[in-house]
């Protein structure tokens, strides 16, 4: 087995592993990485788009593996806010748990998080697919325009508020529905796709007839006065 | 013969848009929506007059003496400032918003002229990206088109907190805009009112702005200037904070500043009119001893060189050009003025950017108009523009005797009103005073 190349950042700057993975060429063959003492500094291991596998070996801050195209990353910790965030493809785990604002606007690829994710988990998405094993915050799936979001635990207040084609599993409770998320009913197609995203996030235990699903009622995507006490 | 009859009087406070307004409100029950920026008067660059050269300060010869225009922005921590040979920038606007062919007059105009442009709310178009010689990509709450792609191919980054139409406001896009293309680029369908969110998706605060700062240049190589762009509202902290945050430049966008669409209730009721945000931003850079270090960018109501000359002289190291630019390209065309009178309007005041039924094929997303809209000769009447804008700004320069336009300083200014004595600290002309401004013997 290759051994992993390894990085520490209680010994290199962030702008020198930055230097390194982006200078990777596309077909590289230096495809397995290690990161050691992250010790929750920000934006680690940020705009990488080589297929790589990357393993950082701690807790990061804000923005780890943001916009992240091609890698799969392992958070192997909590991770700050924004983790994987605007990310194009590839793929990001965190181990522990996520705070707020995960996957922000991402456009691909696939997030998961193996604990709880906070508030606004999902915001803006716009095609990046999201499996939190535990629960999410507060308005989760803001103006989420487009992928999937699967929550195995609760979400909080305000679910998919402003929601666009998005579409949203959840396993346990829904504190509240924001404005314009409605149940839908689960048709073949989203159950194959619910299942898809369980079989590659590992999470075998989970069953996909347990979710429920959210969606746009599309009642907003027209401004219209009607509506005013909706906004 | 018939006894005289009363005078039929107009009220002021009643005058005739705002009994249009109420009568109009009350037919539909919805506000009114429109592009461009403030349209009531406001103390602005009018106010303030350049003194010249006198016995005591000597003037440069017009058409002999050099008077330089150039401008770097972006050298506090990027690894490639930007460098531009007129210090007018064209504002950010976006695809979706306007046509790809007015995007790429734009793009062609501000290469012509030695100077860039700025990409908008939905993403970098090749249009414009193959057009402009100078492009700064725009790093917006919606993230609309963002990708790390566009990112690293722009020569700066301007993360947007707000601007001065509507400082505090998201934006709209209505459905007829939305066509395939748009809607492709901003990953939603076609067809529907698209929002574009207020506030940052994943940051909120001056200190999660330099966090998201860091993130940005980890991700371009620390080689593209960051500017923060905000809408004029309070001046002296936003600057200060931006500054914190980490900002090579800060912009600073007033209330005359247009917008795509937004409520005309926002647009004319919230925020400050340009001359009276820039003062105070100048002195925040002053304070943290970053005057000149971090570059201040004012735009809303640039109409031409006096207009730059002023905003200079107040301590602007550039100004940027929106309304004025698209008015260049073609827009409120008087030879268009039998298709603005079928759309209700007259040229001169047409601002419904956002119906996207443009005669000049500027501001829509039909093909049929947009045709209308050649972007060589387009981009020509800008680049003219730009040309004559500068030379305007020189001529004063060197009137006051500035080998650069930078060289210009509140000194050279006098101020007409009371009003923009108080915002500028210029004093009324014909006195040494400004309101506010103690007397040596602390009266």
């Amino acid at each position: 087995m290759t051994e992993a190349l390894s990085v520490d950042l209680a010994e290199t700057s962030l702008r020198d592993l930055h230097a390194t993975l982006h200078a990777l060429p596309k077909d590289t063959n230096r495809t397995l990485w290690r990161v050691r003492n992250p010790r929750g500094k920000h934006s680690v291991a940020v705009g990488l788009d080589a297929p790589i596998s990357l393993r950082i070996e701690g807790h990061v801050g804000y923005y780890a593996a943001g916009m992240n195209a091609r890698a799969s990353v392992l958070i192997d910790g909590n991770a700050g806010p924004g983790v994987a965030e605007n990310m194009m493809s590839g793929k990001v785990r965190v181990r522990g748990d996520a705070s707020q604002s995960a996957g922000a606007s991402g456009r691909g690829g696939l997030l998961v998080i193996e604990g709880n994710a906070g508030a606004r988990c999902g915001i803006s998405m716009k095609g990046i697919d999201i499996v939190v094993r535990g629960s999410v915050g507060h308005l989760s799936a803001f103006m989420a325009q487009e992928g999937f979001l699967v929550v195995g635990g609760d979400a909080g207040e305000a679910l998919g508020d402003s929601l666009y084609e998005a579409r949203l599993f959840v396993r346990g409770r829904v504190a509240s529905l924001g404005a314009d998320c409605e149940e839908k009913p689960i048709r073949p197609e989203d159950r194959a796709a619910l299942e898809n995203l369980l079989e590659r996030a590992g999470f075998s235990e989970l069953r996909a007839g347990d979710f429920r699903m959210y969606g746009s009622a599309r009642r907003l995507y027209h401004f219209h006065v009607d509506n005013a006490s909706a906004y | 013969m018939s006894a005289p009859r009363s005078l039929p009087r107009f009220s002021a406070t009643f005058d005739r848009h705002a009994i249009a307004e109420i009568q109009r409100a009350a037919a539909t029950g919805i506000y009114d929506i429109r592009g461009a920026g403030a349209k009531r008067k406001l103390p602005h660059f009018d106010d303030l007059l350049f003194l010249g050269a006198s016995i005591s300060r000597y003037p440069l010869e017009g058409y002999r003496e050099r008077c330089d225009t150039n401008v770097v922005l972006g050298a506090r921590h990027a690894k490639r400032p930007v460098e531009l040979q007129i210090p007018v920038t064209i504002a950010g606007m976006s695809f979706g918003a306007l046509s790809a062919p007015a995007k790429e007059a734009l793009g062609r105009g501000a290469s012509i002229a030695g100077t860039s442009t700025t990409t908008g709310d939905g993403g970098m178009t090749e249009e414009e990206r193959g057009h402009s010689r100078t492009l700064v990509y725009q790093y917006l709450p919606s993230r609309y088109g963002m990708n790390p792609a566009d990112l690293r191919r722009a020569d700066a980054i301007e993360v947007v907190v707000g601007q001065g139409a509507k400082p505090g406001g998201g934006g709209m896009l209505l459905g007829q805009k939305i066509t395939e293309r748009v809607a492709r680029m901003r990953n939603l369908p076609a067809g529907i009112d698209q929002r574009s969110a207020c506030r940052h998706p994943d940051w909120t605060g001056p200190d999660d702005l330099a966090i998201k700062i860091e993130e940005l240049r980890e991700i371009t190589a620390w080689e593209k200037p960051i500017f923060v762009k905000v809408g004029a509202s309070r001046p002296y902290y936003d600057t200060a904070l931006s500054v914190k945050a980490g900002a090579d430049v800060v912009v600073l966008d007033g209330m005359q500043g247009g917008t795509a669409a937004t409520q005309e209730v926002f647009i004319e009721h919230v925020g400050l009119p340009t001359l009276a945000a820039i003062r105070p931003a100048v002195q925040a850079l002053q304070d943290l001893g970053m005057h000149r270090r971090v570059q201040l960018i004012v735009s809303g109501g640039i109409r031409g060189g006096a207009d730059m000359a002023k905003a200079l002289a107040l301590g602007a190291d550039a100004v940027s050009i929106g309304t004025a630019a698209l008015i260049a390209l073609g827009d409120n065309d008087p030879a268009l003025e039998q298709e603005y009178q079928k759309l209700g309007t007259t040229a001169g005041a047409y601002d419904d950017w956002h119906e996207g039924r443009d005669p000049a094929g500027i501001t829509t997303q039909d093909p049929e108009l947009f045709a209308r809209l050649d972007p060589v000769l387009a981009g020509r009447r800008l680049a003219n523009f730009l040309s004559v804008m500068t030379m305007e700004a020189q001529a004063i320069a060197r009137a006051c005797g500035k080998s650069h336009l930078h060289n210009l300083e509140p000194e050279d200014l006098v101020s007409l009103t009371l009003e923009a004595a108080a915002m500028t600290r210029v004093p009324l002309a014909g006195t040494d005073w400004y309101p506010g401004k103690e007397f040596a013997d602390g009266r």
